[in-house]
C-alpha cells in the first residue's frame, strides 16, 4: 500500500538546503507538499470545471431567461474574465478563508459543507465501524480456514458485496427492513418530528444529541443510520475481509508462527494475538483508505436513503457547473484523504516498532 | 444496536402535511428572481398577488390583494383598489405602496422573470412613473400599448408579481440590491402559509399564517422533504411516513393505484413536450422532412407505455386550457407516408441525425421510442445523452440537430407560448431575443407579425381565432414536433384531501388540505 505522505515529503525536498532543525524541516516539508497538493487539486478541478460543456449561468437564470440577463449574470460571476484571472481570484479568496457562494443554494459554500459533510461523516463512520467489526474477523477466519468451507462462504459474501449495485441493495433493504418488517424507520436522518430540535454543534446527530442528553433523538438518529450504514459498510466489509485474509495468510506462513506453535502456545492465541497483532499494521492503511472512499463515494446510498450528504451535494453541483461548490467540496475530500493518510502514518508508526 | 426498541411512526401528525418532492431546483426564494417550478409553487402558497384565477376555470379572474380593478377606455391604464385591512406576516399593514414597490422592484432588479413585466414597456428608468400608488389604497399601472386586457392581468398573476412587504425588505437591503440577497432565503409576504425554514437539497418547511385575511388553512405546518428516488417516495407513502408523493413514475403509480391506503390525483399542466429540429441542419430544413418526422412518432403508443399517466397527446404549441388552444391531433405514426415524404425531399433511404437528450426519466425512454420509429423509415437517430444544463447549453447555442424538450408557460396568457414558438424577430446569431424559434433557426417574419397582432387584439373571441390560425400553420409547417401535454400526478394517502393541482406550477395549493 502506498503512503501518500511519503510522496509528499519527498516532493518537498527543496527545503533541505535551509539550515533548520530536522523536526521543523520535516514539518515545513510536509506543509509545503500539502499546500502544493491542494493547489494542484484546485487547478485540475478548476480547469475541468471550466472546460466541461455546461454553462454555469444556466443553473442560475434558468431555461427561460433572456440574453441580457444571462450576460449580466456572467459578468457578476466573473466568467467573462480570462481563466487565469478567475483562478487567481478564487485562490486569493480561498487564502482569505472565503470559499465563495454556491449559486444553487445561495449559501456560502463553507456553510453548505458544514451542513452536508457531518451527515456523510456520520454515515461513513458507522459504515466503517460495521466493515471493521465484521470484516476483520471474517478475514481472519477465511485465512485460517483457507480453501475450506468458511473461506468459500466468506468469499461469496465478499463477492456479493463488491458486485451488487448499491442502488438495488439499498431499495431491497428498505423494502424488507422498513416496509415489511418495520425494524428501521424510513429514509432521512431523523423522523420529521425531531428535525431541528438539537442545536447543531458538530452536525453529527449522534454526537450532538448525546451531548445534549437527548437520548430519544439519539436513538432515533441511530435507528435511521443503521440500515444505510450497514449497506454502505457491506462494501468496506468486502474489501477489508479480502485484505485481512491475504495479510493473515502471509503471517501464518511465517516462521515465528511455527515457533509459537512448537512452543505450545494455544492455537487461539497464535491466530488472534500473534498473527492478527502483526496484521493490524498494514490493515490500518486499508481501513483508512476504505473510510476515505466512503466519505466521497456514498452518493447512491445518499440518494436512496434521502441522506443530505457531501456526495449528493458534490454530484449536483458538478452537474450544474456550480464551481464554487465543486471546488469547496473537492478541497474537503482532498483534505480528508491527506488527513487520513497522515493519521494512518502516525498509527503505522505507533503499531510497528520498526517504523519508529 | 437496539433498533427494534424504536417504534416506527406509522403516520404523520394530523395537523402537519408531509410531502416528498424533489426541491433541488430551488435556487432563490425571492419572487422577483425565482423561475423554477418548486420555487414558484412555494410562492403560490406564501405570497398573494393583486389578482388570481380559478384553477378549475382560468377565465375567471378575481381580486386577491386587490379588491377590484378598472381598465381605462384606451386600454392602457389599469387601476386597482387594494383590499382593506390586510396585514403582512410581519404585522405591517399592506398598502398600494407595497404593491407598487414589488412590481417596480422586479423590473429594476431585472432577474430572469422580469420580462413578464417589462414586456409592457416598463424599464428601470420609467417604472416608478408607470406603476405607482396614488394613495394608500389605489395602484395605477400604465402600459405602453393597448394590449389584450387578459394578457396584462394574467401577467399580474405570475410569481414575479407577488407582493412583498416593502418595509421589511428594505430593512435588509444591501447597497442597491433592494433586499434581494436577504430575500433569497427569507420571507416577506402575506399568504396562507409563511416560510419557516429552507435547507437547500434537504427540506422546505412552511408554517400556517394564522392571521391570513382569507382564513387560516387547516394544516399548521407543511414539511416538504427532498426525496430524489421515486421508489423511495413510494415506500414512504405506503408506510404513511409522508402524506403526498410528488415524483412518481408509471411503475409506482400502477402499484399505488391498487393500494386501498392511497389514491392518485392528477391535473393537466401547461407544459408541452416537443422535438426541436434545427434548421441549420440541411436535411431537417427541408419542409417534407419536417413533415415526415411528424409522422414518425408513435404518439398513441408512447401515451400508453413510457409516459402513461404523465402525458396526453397534444400537437399544438398552446396547451389545452389556454385561450385559443388548438386541440386537433392530425399526426399519427404513418411510416409509409413518412417514406413518401422523405423520398420527395431527396432522402429515399433516410439519413443520419443526432438528438440531444436529458438522461432523465421519462425523457430518455421517450427518446428511445422515437429512435425506434424513426428507424422504420431509415432515419438513423443517434441519442446524445447529457445532464439538463449540458444539453441546454448546446441547445441555446443552436449546436444541436434535434433537441427533445419540455416547455412550460410563464403565465396563463396564450402570448407566453406564441412569443417563443411562433415569434423570431431576428434570426441572426447575435440576436437580442432568442426564443425557441430562434434556437431552431426558424426564420418566420410573417408569423412573427401575426403573433404581434394577436397580443393587441382586445376582443377575446377574435383573439382566440387569431391564435387558432397561427397554430394551424405552425402545426403543419414548423420545425417543432409537438407531441404531448404534461399531466401532473401525485400519490396521496387516503385520509388526506383537498390538495389542488392547478394548470400552472404556482397553482399547486396546500391551503385546502385536510387530514383525517
Amino acid at each position: 500500500m502506498t503512503n501518500q505522505t511519503d510522496h509528499l515529503s519527498k516532493a518537498g525536498t527543496g527545503f533541505k538546503g535551509l539550515s533548520l532543525p530536522a523536526p521543523l524541516r520535516a514539518t515545513v516539508n510536509v506543509a509545503t507538499s500539502v499546500a502544493l497538493t491542494f493547489l494542484g487539486l484546485l487547478l485540475v478541478t478548476f480547469i475541468i470545471g471550466r472546460v466541461v460543456p455546461i454553462d454555469p449561468v444556466l443553473a442560475i437564470v434558468g431555461d427561460h431567461a433572456q440574453e441580457h440577463v444571462m450576460e449580466r449574470v456572467r459578468e457578476e460571476l466573473g466568467l467573462n474574465r480570462p481563466l487565469y484571472e478567475q483562478f487567481g481570484i478564487y485562490v486569493w479568496n480561498v487564502l482569505r478563508g472565503d470559499l465563495g457562494v454556491s449559486v444553487l443554494t445561495s449559501n456560502p459554500v463553507l456553510e453548505d459543507i458544514k451542513r452536508v459533510f457531518p451527515a456523510t461523516l456520520e454515515l461513513a463512520s458507522v459504515a466503517t465501524l460495521f466493515g471493521v467489526l465484521f470484516g476483520v474477523p471474517m478475514g481472519v477466519l477465511a485465512g485460517v480456514y483457507q480453501g475450506r468451507w468458511p473461506d468459500q462462504v466468506i468469499r461469496v459474501v465478499g463477492l456479493l458485496g463488491y458486485s451488487i449495485p448499491v442502488f438495488w441493495i439499498g431499495l431491497m433493504g428498505l423494502l424488507l427492513f422498513y416496509a415489511k418488517l418495520d425494524w428501521v424507520p424510513g429514509p432521512g436522518r431523523l423522523d420529521v418530528f425531531y428535525d431541528g430540535l438539537v442545536d447543531p454543534v458538530t452536525g453529527v446527530l449522534l454526537i450532538d444529541s448525546a451531548m445534549a442528553g437527548e437520548w430519544e433523538i439519539f436513538w432515533n438518529a441511530a435507528s435511521h443510520v443503521v440500515l444505510p450504514a450497514a449497506i454502505l459498510g457491506y462494501f468496506s466489509l468486502a474489501y477489508i475481509s479480502r485484505m485481512t485474509r491475504s495479510f493473515m495468510l502471509e503471517q501464518l506462513s511465517q516462521e515465528y508462527i511455527t515457533t509459537a506453535r512448537v512452543k505450545g502456545v494455544s492455537e487461539w492465541r497464535v491466530i488472534w494475538v500473534h498473527a492478527l497483532g502483526n496484521v493490524w499494521v498494514p490493515l490500518v492503511t486499508v481501513i483508512a483508505l476504505s473510510y476515505a472512499n466512503l466519505l466521497e463515494g456514498s452518493v447512491l446510498t445518499e440518494i436512496v436513503f434521502a441522506w443530505p450528504g457531501l456526495g449528493y451535494y458534490l454530484t449536483q453541483s458538478l452537474l450544474k457547473a456550480d464551481m464554487n461548490a465543486v471546488l469547496g467540496a473537492t478541497m474537503v475530500v482532498g483534505a480528508v484523504f491527506i488527513g487520513i493518510n497522515i493519521l494512518s502514518d502516525v498509527l503505522y508508526k505507533l503499531l510497528d516498532p520498526r517504523a519508529r | 444496536m437496539a433498533i427494534t426498541a424504536i417504534p416506527a411512526h406509522a403516520e404523520t401528525p394530523r395537523d402537519t402535511l408531509v410531502m416528498a418532492f424533489t426541491i433541488d431546483d430551488i435556487i432563490s426564494l425571492d419572487p422577483a428572481e425565482m423561475f423554477e417550478f418548486t420555487a414558484l409553487e412555494y410562492a403560490g402558497n406564501t405570497y398573494d398577488r393583486l389578482i388570481g384565477y380559478d384553477p378549475e376555470d382560468v377565465s375567471k379572474i378575481f381580486g386577491v390583494a386587490a379588491e377590484s380593478w378598472t381598465i381605462s377606455d384606451d386600454g392602457k391604464t389599469f387601476t386597482f383598489k387594494m383590499r382593506p385591512g390586510v396585514t403582512f406576516a410581519s404585522g405591517n399593514p399592506m398598502t398600494a405602496e407595497d404593491a407598487a414597490f414589488s412590481l417596480q422592484r422586479a423590473v429594476i432588479l431585472d432577474k430572469s422573470p422580469a420580462f413578464i413585466l417589462t414586456q409592457f414597456g416598463f424599464t428601470a428608468g420609467n417604472v416608478k412613473d408607470k406603476v405607482k400608488a396614488t394613495d394608500d389604497m389605489t395602484l395605477v399601472i400604465e402600459t405602453d400599448q393597448a394590449y389584450a386586457p387578459t394578457f396584462v392581468l394574467y401577467c399580474l398573476t405570475a410569481g414575479v408579481s407577488s407582493i412583498v412587504d416593502k418595509a421589511l425588505v428594505m430593512e435588509h437591503a444591501q447597497g442597491d440590491d433592494l433586499g434581494n440577497e436577504w430575500l433569497k432565503s427569507n420571507y416577506a409576504g402575506v399568504g396562507p402559509f409563511k416560510l419557516r425554514q429552507w435547507k437547500a437539497n434537504e427540506s422546505l418547511t412552511l408554517d400556517r399564517n394564522d392571521d391570513y385575511w382569507g382564513g387560516a388553512p387547516a394544516m399548521k405546518r407543511v414539511i416538504i422533504r427532498h426525496i430524489v428516488e421515486p421508489a423511495t417516495q413510494q415506500l414512504l407513502l405506503e408506510k404513511g411516513d409522508i402524506d403526498i408523493a410528488r415524483n412518481l413514475g408509471p411503475d409506482q403509480l400502477e402499484t399505488l393505484r391498487n393500494n386501498p391506503d392511497t389514491y392518485i390525483q392528477d391535473g393537466v399542466k401547461g407544459a408541452v413536450y416537443y422535438l426541436g429540429l434545427n434548421q441549420k441542419n440541411e436535411a431537417l430544413s427541408k419542409p417534407q422532412v419536417r413533415q415526415a418526422l411528424k409522422y414518425l412518432v408513435d404518439y398513441k403508443g408512447m401515451e400508453a407505455t413510457v409516459v402513461k399517466d404523465l402525458m396526453k397527446v397534444h400537437q399544438a404549441f398552446l396547451p389545452k386550457g389556454f385561450l385559443g388552444a388548438l386541440e386537433s391531433t392530425p399526426f399519427t405514426l404513418d411510416v409509409a407516408k413518412a417514406k413518401e415524404l422523405l423520398a420527395a425531399a431527396g432522402y429515399p433511404d433516410g439519413f443520419k441525425v443526432t438528438m440531444d437528450t436529458r438522461s432523465t426519466s421519462p425523457i430518455m425512454e421517450m427518446a428511445q421510442a422515437i429512435q425506434a420509429t424513426f428507424a422504420q423509415a431509415g432515419v438513423e437517430l443517434e441519442i446524445i445523452p447529457g445532464d439538463g444544463s449540458q444539453t441546454l447549453t448546446k441547445y441555446r447555442a443552436r449546436n444541436h440537430d434535434i433537441y427533445i424538450g419540455r416547455w412550460g408557460p410563464d403565465y396563463q396568457d396564450p402570448h407566453t407560448n406564441a412569443d417563443t414558438f411562433a415569434r423570431n424577430p431576428d434570426n441572426a446569431d447575435d440576436a437580442k431575443s432568442k426564443p425557441l424559434a430562434w434556437r431552431n433557426a426558424w426564420d418566420i417574419p410573417e408569423m412573427t407579425t401575426m403573433a404581434d397582432a394577436a397580443v393587441l387584439e382586445r376582443d377575446p373571441a377574435k383573439r382566440a381565432e387569431l391564435y387558432l390560425e397561427i397554430q394551424k400553420i405552425h402545426q403543419a409547417t414548423s420545425p417543432f414536433v409537438i407531441m404531448f401535454q404534461q399531466t401532473e400526478v401525485a400519490g396521496i394517502r387516503a385520509g388526506t384531501k383537498g390538495f389542488v393541482i392547478g394548470p400552472s406550477f404556482d397553482d399547486n395549493h396546500y391551503k385546502g388540505v385536510t387530514k383525517q
